[in-house]
């Protein structure tokens, strides 16, 4: 990571930290001169945009800690105290709510640019492996943010998600009670949601790092999917990517504000405006929408398969939904990494996309024909595509001619527009 | 050119993605629910004062005998972004109520008189006294109704809402709901106690009576003594409090645009001028 800094300190106070820490270099190697291949376009730009709302998330949830009561009786008052009472609670508040939105939104957008680009090959399987966990700690903590406000839909919700762990044979019922902290989802559970809730983005925070030096150890992929072969592929990263990245930063800090200050409750639910209340089931009770899609598969298994009953096949079939994703470097056999290479995978690449995009929409539907046809349809694609077409088309797909070298790709590029 | 055209369409099949993703709102089905125009709506929407204080009026002479208001407090009425009551009408007002304070130093609770800092007072002690006096039913909390039930957006709708910002499907409800008695058509059955309304959000009856009739309320600004009337104006003075930050929040909102679209220009030339070297 620091081995392509050229850092030289020049005033004393860097060289006396350098020579006992060489922190300077480090950012120097990794931010600064790291040679970053010429050609990435705006997708690579959304790993900074999903860091930059991390960092919105982190702020904004520190300072509305300082405000919000977890306690089941004084939760969603806490909450209406900020949003009328505490200097720009509100925006506060509507920031954190709908960031979270946000940073699905770009981290969404961030996996399938690695998908259809092949990012996940050798040598970067583990910088993918580690952006799954980032996935799947990213759910975790969304779930329980959504808890904390304690209302209609943070008790059901949790209610059925925890519930699921009663599907486990012998052992079901006693994890659900050990989850809960008692017999059904109440003030022990909020607390430690809440608690799990602090802790875990400090987590992501973490693995974000050995998320950027994993990748950085090979460098970044490019849409071209070769690995840069000399200094003409690559820029240093400052200016270059610095100032393409903050555009695009800025860019989509509009679509944040959109959401923000216009349609602030859109991506929310309507019930969880009401005090949660034990003794009364909302009509339909549905997460947030980044989890819809697998909302979706967990409801697809209606039967039982074998000694399997279905509701804890559902669960297994949601469980395998992002578990699939860590062997996704193993499943696809092809060693063209670039989807643009690619004209059959391209076609399933997206066939893919829609098919999470209809598991998404799906999953907002009450659980009736037709909608569960559909969604076994959908499920039945999405494990498809990594357990046979990914394993398949790499042993039968003929590529077309990768190009040589970064270079010769950007300098034959109007001849031949990709 | 061409290539420009494609790339922005594929960003907005990717935007298209979210927005159908999107909404949670699209579950189960619901009344059929009609777009009124408030003055609140879009970008630059702002509350109409009068109509807040009209839709106060009918809160306090209506609505109070049965729904609380436990979020709002007295001075938030002559708050900036409200109805635009004085500070003086609102302790005159605050003063009508009387409120339960306590313990004294004798250890007594005792009633007072309503201050500002004061919070509505609810019309029943807990919610068992509500549904002794309401035939079984509980009248909820009206502070943040507006923002508690969502008409149903079914595909595409769903989707645009994105680009014209409605965001105003609350009080539309609250007001379909509040016009939306009928007698009930052959061959439905309306229980005891209840009332046809296919408006009503869970089911086509409730519990609560029609609670406006034309002439119910006095207004003293000309303004037509209507039940349609009434439901208007009710139903932006519940979005006032559920959301009582609206305005401040779209006049932000509109700063934090133009400056952003502003930055982002300048950093797109400033981004092409660094590249401008570069085959990329």
């Amino acid at each position: 990571m620091a081995g392509h800094s050229t850092y030289e300190p020049q005033n004393a106070g860097a060289k006396w930290l350098e020579r006992r820490l060489p922190v300077l270099s480090l950012v120097h190697g990794s931010f600064v001169a790291f040679p970053t291949p010429k050609n990435l376009n705006y997708w690579w730009t959304f790993g900074g945009i999903a860091f930059f709302v991390l960092v919105v998330q982190l702020i904004t949830g520190i300072v509305l800690v300082m405000h919000y009561t977890p306690n089941d009786a004084l939760a969603f008052a806490s909450v209406e105290h900020i949003m009328r009472d505490v200097n720009y609670g509100w925006l506060m508040r509507y920031l954190h709510s709908n960031g979270a939105s946000m940073f699905f939104f770009a981290v969404y957008i961030h996996i399938f640019r690695g998908m259809y680009y092949g990012s996940y090959k050798e040598p970067r399987e583990l910088a993918w492996i580690l952006g799954v966990l980032l996935f799947f700690l990213m759910v975790l903590t969304a779930f329980m943010g959504y808890v904390l406000p304690w209302g209609q839909m943070s008790l059901w919700g949790a209610t059925v998600i925890t519930n699921l762990f009663s599907a486990v044979p012998v052992v079901g019922e006693a994890i659900t009670t050990w989850l809960w902290g008692g017999f059904a989802v109440g003030n022990p559970t909020l607390n430690r949601f809440f608690s799990l809730h602090y802790l875990l983005p400090f987590v992501i925070l973490g693995v974000v790092m050995l998320h950027i030096w994993a990748f950085h150890v090979a460098g970044n992929n490019n849409p071209v999917g070769v690995d840069p072969k000399s200094e003409k592929d690559t820029v240093p990263f400052h200016p270059y990517y610095t100032l393409k990245d903050l555009f695009a930063i800025v860019v989509f800090m509009i679509l944040f504000s959109w959401f923000v200050f216009y349609l602030p409750n859109y991506l929310g639910h309507a019930d969880n405006y009401i005090p949660a209340n034990p003794m009364v089931t909302p009509a339909h009770i549905v997460p947030e929408w980044f989890l819809l899609p697998f909302y979706a598969i967990l409801r697809a298994i209606t039967f039982d398969v074998g000694p399997i009953p279905s509701k804890l096949g559902g669960v297994i079939a949601m469980g395998g939904a992002i578990a699939i994703l860590f062997v996704l470097p193993w499943l696809d056999t092809s060693k063209v990494r670039s989807a643009n290479y690619r004209p059959v995978y391209r076609f399933f690449f997206w066939l893919f996309f829609f098919t999470t995009i209809m598991l998404g929409w799906l999953g907002s539907k009450p659980a009736e024909q037709p909608y569960i046809a559909w969604i076994q349809f959908f499920t039945v694609l999405y494990f498809a595509h990594f357990l046979i077409v990914l394993p398949v088309l790499g042993l039968i797909e003929t590529p077309r001619k990768v190009p040589d070298s970064i270079n010769d790709a950007v300098l034959g590029k109007s001849s031949d527009a990709a | 050119m061409k290539n420009l055209l494609f790339k922005s369409a594929r960003a907005l099949a990717v935007v298209a993605g979210l927005a159908v993703a999107g909404p949670a709102l699209a579950a189960g089905d619901g009344p059929h629910v009609e777009k009124q125009p408030w003055s609140f709506a879009g970008p630059f929407g702002q509350f109409d004062k009068a109509q807040l204080q009209r839709g106060f009026q009918v809160y306090q002479e209506v609505c109070s005998a049965c729904h609380g208001l436990s979020y709002v407090a007295f001075r938030n009425l002559a708050e900036e972004g409200g109805p635009g009551f004085s500070v003086d009408e609102v302790k005159a007002l605050a003063a009508e109520y009387s409120i339960e304070d306590g313990p004294d130093s004798e250890g007594e609770m005792f009633e007072r008189d309503g201050k500002p800092f004061d919070k509505f007072p609810s019309p029943f002690p807990n919610e068992q006294a509500a549904r002794a006096s309401n035939n079984g039913a509980y009248p909820p909390d009206l502070s943040l109704m507006a923002k508690a039930r969502a008409a149903l957006r079914g595909f595409p709708w769903f989707v645009l809402d994105v680009a014209t910002q409605y965001q105003e499907n609350g009080p539309d409800y609250l007001y379909g709901l509040l016009t939306g008695y009928h007698e009930a058509p052959e061959g439905v059955e309306v229980p005891e106690g209840q009332y046809y309304n296919p408006g009503f959000i869970s089911g086509s009856t409730l519990a609560m009576a029609p609670p406006l009739s034309d002439e119910l309320v006095e207004y003293s600004d000309g303004s037509p003594m209507t039940v349609d009337q009434y439901a208007r104006d009710v139903s932006a003075f519940l979005m006032w409090t559920a959301e009582p930050h609206l305005e401040s929040r779209k006049r932000i909102g509109f700063g934090v645009m133009a400056f952003l679209i502003l930055f982002a220009s300048l950093l797109y030339f400033t981004k092409r001028k660094i590249w401008r070297d570069v085959d990329h």
